[in-house]
């Protein structure tokens, strides 16, 4: 694993990143940086482009311009890709679907990185063993009947979101991206998510979180960054605003774009 | 603590892959042996069956990839055609005049000759993937302009011709690829190695866990560092190659080059994939339902002209069952199907719409 030199500064960097689908700018000038052992909170409104960022980080979009730097070094764009992602240590949670449906859960914890012999060939034995630990720490799931050879099809939403970041918990990544992990789950799982959130900090890792409820990145964020139709707008470290001053900094955003499009 | 039992819909139907086709085909086997006993009760019939079932066999195991990765290619008869031209003129016309008193055969040549014909047929599956990938048009409609187009370079290169190639008996490759083992032809042998690597390769292999992947849904492919572009031209090439090598198996059988030969296999090679339970909507595909899918459809058309009825009722026959095996593959893995399929035949039951989730059995309170 390509995880560079154990002296970095920030485990992840990205300047003037632009994103245009068409003559649609999703992303216009975003200069974004997460540092060593820091949480940073990413929020915005509807369409503001924070899905966008995550896929281009993750190596899922190509950038229409901009740069990006992992553990301070630049990352070759052309060549990027989700296993350059991988290979760097970066894990994701994506917002939208990333398990297949059909297929057992012991196939979609490793896809794309299957334990294989020289010739490719997938080990099962020892991918359904890893599974199964994955599967007993995975959030939502103690006790549960089910097994590395559930379909996905079978779970809840709720529990597909638990196997995502269960998934994304495993691999032991050194940046871990969370785009909207709880919007599915329950009071209970939430909590737990969020101290996941927790353990990242405490285990020295970084964290960019995506997250539509304020109380919840609040409590965990060392640092707020906000973004409006493409653009960062506004950074807040920990302890600069309440949830409510956040909020409020949010709507007035929202009713300042509305008297810009009127 | 207990162990939690297996949940969800794992019965001994489902977990037994191709379990229900097996039976089919013994079904299929066990009617022809009461209707055409004097035929389907001796080794002959099996003997040709083993030979004849081969062709689309090959054609249908990769059939059962491509669909599986959710796409379909209809070129194959053509790229058939292609590669036994290829074949058919290096030998014809280059190998066999060098040896015309055979004392001093050119075996390598001959050899060379199938590996150009396997690489021919693969470089027209990597253009299909081309297509379909780069281009972007649909599988279904860039393969259907390639069947067209390449059964059009055939005619035109043979020039209609048909060549026969009675010598290639003497060579080796005869032998290895479509001698007899006893009452056995090897070809039978090779086709049951073949889908047993392809078995592999789908079930146990990254590059088969990548089409299930992309065939169920290929943007969470993507999203989990699938090269989606990549598999499928990779893809479409391998189906090329099995096109090619059912065209060199075909034309080393009869000996012969024809234009018209491969047409059939069209529907034929499609039809014993989804008799075999292969769904089309991707991400999931059964080898061992498509073995004996080409087994039941061999059989059916072999069966029907020895059962004494006019051969003009094959397909209809073979129609007949493909509804059955479709259905009976609906009722056994989707209870929900079944449902459907019990209203209409009357039995009540919920329709697919109002039924409620399956339940979780197993799970503690
Ligand atoms: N593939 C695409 N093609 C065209 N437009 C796109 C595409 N993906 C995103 N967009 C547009 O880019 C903008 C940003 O979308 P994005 O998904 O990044 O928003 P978001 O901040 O994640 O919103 P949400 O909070 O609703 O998840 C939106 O206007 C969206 O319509
Ligand atoms: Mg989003």
């Amino acid at each position: 694993m390509d995880k560079g030199g154990q002296d970095y500064e920030n485990a992840l960097r990205a300047e003037g990143i632009e994103m245009w689908f068409g003559n649609v700018g999703a992303l216009t000038g975003v200069d974004l940086s997460v540092g060593r052992n820091e949480i940073v909170g990413l929020v915005g409104d509807n369409g503001a482009g924070k899905s966008t960022l995550i896929k281009i980080i993750t190596g899922v979009l190509r950038p229409t311009a901009g740069s990006l730097y992992v553990r301070d070094r630049e990352v070759d764009l052309r060549n990027y890709s989700v296993l350059r992602a991988h290979q760097h240590g970066i894990e994701t949670v994506h917002q939208e679907r990333s398990l297949c449906e059909k297929q057992p859960l012991w196939r979609n914890f490793f896809v794309g990185r299957q334990i294989t012999n020289r010739l490719g060939f997938i080990n099962v034995r020892k991918q359904k063993e890893l599974a199964q630990e994955i599967l007993l720490k995975s959030i939502g799931f103690r006790g549960a009947g089910i097994t590395v050879d559930t379909i996905v099809e079978d779970l809840s939403g709720g529990e597909r979101q638990g196997i995502a970041i269960g998934r994304a918990m495993h691999f032991n990544a050194d940046l871990i991206l969370l785009d909207e992990p709880t919007a599915a789950l329950g009071v209970k799982e939430v909590s737990k998510v969020l101290e996941f959130v927790d353990d990242i900090k405490t285990s020295g890792r970084a964290c960019l979180y995506i997250e539509h409820n304020l109380a919840h990145v609040h409590a965990v964020a060392d640092r707020i960054v906000i973004i409006d139709r493409g653009t960062i707008v506004n950074e807040v470290q920990r302890g600069e605003m309440t949830v409510a001053e956040l909020t409020s900094f949010l709507i007035e955003l929202q009713t300042e774009r509305q008297h810009a499009e009127a | 603590m207990p162990k939690p039992e297996l949940k969800t819909h794992q019965t001994l139907w489902t977990r037994v892959e191709g379990l229900p086709i097996v039976l089919a085909f013994l079904v299929v086997i066990g009617a022809f042996m009461i209707t055409a006993p004097e035929s389907f009760l001796g080794y002959r019939m099996y003997t040709t069956l083993g030979s004849t079932v081969v062709p689309p066999l090959i054609l249908g195991l990769g059939l059962t990839l491509v669909i599986a990765a959710g796409e379909i290619d209809l070129s194959f008869p053509s790229v058939l055609k292609v590669s036994s031209l290829v074949f058919v003129m290096i030998t014809k016309f280059g190998v066999f005049p060098l040896d015309e008193d055979m004392a001093d055969k050119h075996d390598l040549l001959v050899w060379g000759a199938f590996v150009l014909a396997l690489l021919v047929g693969g470089l027209i599956g990597f253009l299909n993937g081309l297509l379909v990938v780069r281009i972007g048009i649909p599988s279904i409609i860039a393969t259907l302009a390639t069947l067209f187009v390449w059964e059009g370079a055939t005619v035109i290169s043979s020039g209609g011709l048909s060549h026969n190639i009675r010598d290639i008996k003497e060579y080796v490759i005869f032998d290895v690829l479509t001698g007899r083992i006893g009452p056995v032809p090897v070809q039978f042998f090779w086709a049951i190695a073949l889908a047993a690597l392809m078995w592999f390769i789908l079930n146990r292999h990254r590059f088969g866990e990548h089409l299930l992947f992309i065939g169920d849904n290929a943007n969470v492919a993507r999203v989990v560092g699938v090269r989606v572009d990549r598999e499928k031209i990779k893809l479409f090439t391998l189906m090329g190659v099995l096109g090619a090598l059912s065209g060199v198996m075909l034309t080393l059988e009869n000996k012969n080059f024809f234009t018209t030969q491969g047409t059939g296999f069209l529907l034929v090679a499609l039809a014993a994939v989804f008799i075999g339970g292969t769904s089309i909507t991707g991400g999931k595909g059964s080898i061992v339902g498509t073995v004996f899918g080409s087994f039941i459809v061999g059989t059916v058309e072999a069966g029907v002209v020895g059962s004494g009825i006019s051969g003009f009722w094959t397909r209809l026959v073979v129609g007949l069952v493909f509804i059955a095996a479709v259905t009976f593959h609906l009722t056994v893995e989707k209870p929900k199907g079944f449902a459907g399929v019990r209203r209409i035949a009357g039995m009540g039951g919920r329709g697919p719409e109002e039924g409620p989730e399956r339940p979780r059995d197993t799970r503690p309170p």
